[in-house]
């Protein structure tokens, strides 16, 4: 369980994250999102020991951060944005440098070593020197150092950036199989992987918390109607002036050439509607519920929408 | 203490993995080895000058006119390598990001400042070990003094070591490699040179900038003169050092 309560941190003058509280489960995956110098960074770099907060207090797995640092920093992993590699070490001498510093005991260290490298997927590359494998095994090798010691906490910053879509898969697939022994904060820019991989978002902006939940309670609460996107084959138009037309429905406005319907919440015209399209031969292509997806989401937050 | 040797370990392999350590420690050799062979040649000139006369040919003496001067060579060559040796200790850390790694592990500030001290230490050991070389002809030909030597080269270690421990500072201080050398070289000269500015002070200014400077010391030991007040200098400022750098590491979390 990760909990952080009231925390801030000034640079100077610069208010970097601003009394920010949210609470992650334990072996929950939960994404950070947020505009670029909202605090992701410096929040995570507070979490994992690296700077000292101003003000506040931040547990993991019910150790303080500031007052038991080497409690906390035994039980949790991190993967910084830059991954932090030696590039003339080889990967498996990197990785046995990482189990010493991070206090494997020796008996432990070579299958903590073994096991690290099979869930990487760095077999391949073990003897090789850092500065000589790719972008995505790099990537890998920060991954497979971040919990090397099988820690109960796991913090990624932007652990998929850089990468090829392939790759993106299968970083998102890894972070996904660890869940449930790992309590896991990812703080990334692309909204769909949060979406893919996690149970819930906190959504901060100028160092400042705008909403943070589990990903339904947070669509739930910013839907306030209930409705139908459709695209049809022809005649969008005259299809919605049908549409307008039909006792109830509140809102029919066209986005490129997706229809949205929208009528308030407890009523339902679904088969009202499908059974207009097929009666006037208007070619359905597509039809799904009205659901605020992530983007919609994220902008709404972050322009200042209700704070939770 | 297991922590420490974690550090050291990787940083003398970074040492001996890269070129670094290869190249400082054979131009350390070279430049040594051609001071021994004139201080050896001259001397062997002298010694055949002098053969005719018996009263000054008792005075010649190869720990002073060989080992002294040999010592104060080296002490030079250290004061202008160990810089380089030391610059990316810490610079190098800070730039590429690794120092997250460190400083998010389970270990202490300090195990990770000693951990890299020792090291550097290491390769000054090394260093000054291949020099031993040089006195299995001296002994083979001549018969050398020996306390004389070891408090020379005890005190060619501590002055090292006092190098070494302001160049871990400088190089916490910034992510510039070129800066954290320069830095450090500068404040090594200043603390050298700092006993000519004593001929012009009065008083009590005399006696402290004698002190401060690293010559005045160092002179005492290759000649054989072991005081404590040399050695309690030496360590005070490798002390001073790795606090100043402790101090540094600190500071950067609230900053």
């Amino acid at each position: 369980m990760i909990e952080v309560i009231n925390l801030t941190k000034k640079y100077g003058d610069l208010v970097a994250v601003n009394d920010l509280s949210f609470k992650v489960e334990k072996g929950t995956i939960w994404g950070l999102l947020g505009p670029n110098a909202a605090g992701k960074t410096t929040t995570m770099r507070i979490l994992t020991g690296y700077l000292a907060a101003t003000d506040g207090k931040a547990t993991v797995s019910g150790y303080d951060v500031f007052e038991q640092p080497n409690k906390a920093k035994k039980i949790t992993g991190y993967l910084p944005e830059n991954v932090p590699l030696y590039p003339e070490m080889t990967v498996l001498s990197y990785l046995d440098f990482v189990c010493e510093i991070k206090q494997i005991p020796g008996s432990k260290r070579k299958e903590a070593l073994e096991k690290a490298i099979e869930i990487s997927g760095l077999k391949t590359v073990r003897g090789r020197l850092i500065k000589n494998i790719s972008r995505g095994f790099k990537q890998r090798v920060g991954v497979a150092q971040a919990l090397i010691h099988e820690p109960q906490i796991l913090i990624l910053d932007e652990p998929t950036i850089g990468l090829d879509p392939a790759q993106i898969i299968e970083i998102r697939q890894l972070i996904k199989s660890l869940k449930g022994e790992h309590t896991i904060m990812l703080s990334t820019h692309i909204l769909a992987e949060v979406t893919q991989t996690c149970d819930g978002v906190v959504i901060i902006n100028e160092g400042q918390l705008m909403a943070s939940g589990s990903l339904e309670d947070l669509t739930a609460s910013f839907i306030e109607k209930d409705g139908v996107v459709i695209r049809i084959r022809s005649e969008t138009e005259k299809a919605m002036t049908l549409f307008k037309e039909i006792p109830g429905v509140e809102n029919v406005t066209r986005r490129d050439d997706e229809i949205n319907i929208e009528w308030s919440q407890g009523k339902d015209f679904k088969d009202e509607i499908t059974r207009l399209i097929v009666e006037k031969g208007l070619g359905l292509i597509e039809m799904k519920p009205l659901a605020m997806n992530i983007e919609d989401l994220y902008l709404k937050v972050i322009s200042g929408g209700v704070k939770q | 203490m297991k922590n420490i040797l974690a550090i050291t370990k990787k940083e003398i392999k970074t040492y001996f993995t890269s070129p670094i350590a290869y190249v400082a420690i054979t131009v350390f050799l070279v430049l040594v080895g051609f001071f021994f062979y004139s201080l050896i040649w001259l001397f062997n000139s002298q010694s055949l000058q002098m053969a005719r006369n018996p009263y000054y040919y008792q005075q010649l003496n190869i720990n002073q006119m060989v080992y002294s001067p040999l010592f104060h060579n080296i002490s030079i060559i250290l004061l202008l390598m160990l810089p380089l040796l030391t610059m990316r200790l810490f610079s190098e850390e800070k730039k590429t990001g690794t120092d997250e790694l460190l400083y998010t592990s389970p270990i202490s500030v300090n195990q990770i400042i000693l951990g890299k001290y020792f090291a550097s230490l290491t390769v000054l050991a090394v260093m000054l070990l291949f020099t031993g070389i040089l006195s299995v002809f001296t002994f083979s030909y001549g018969n050398p003094e020996l306390a004389p030597i070891l408090s020379g080269y005890l005190g060619l270690f501590l002055m090292g070591a006092a190098f070494i421990a302001v160049g871990l500072f400088f190089s916490s201080l910034t992510e510039n490699q070129i800066v954290s050398a320069v830095l450090t070289f500068g404040t090594l000269l200043l603390f050298w040179i700092l006993n000519w500015a004593s001929y012009s002070a009065g008083g009590m200014w005399r006696d402290v900038l004698n002190y401060l400077s690293f010559f005045q010391h160092f002179d005492d030991m290759t000649r054989g003169i072991l005081d404590t007040t040399d050695i309690v200098y030496y360590l005070s400022f490798v002390f001073l050092g790795l606090f100043l750098t402790h101090s540094v590491i600190q500071s950067r979390r609230w900053r």
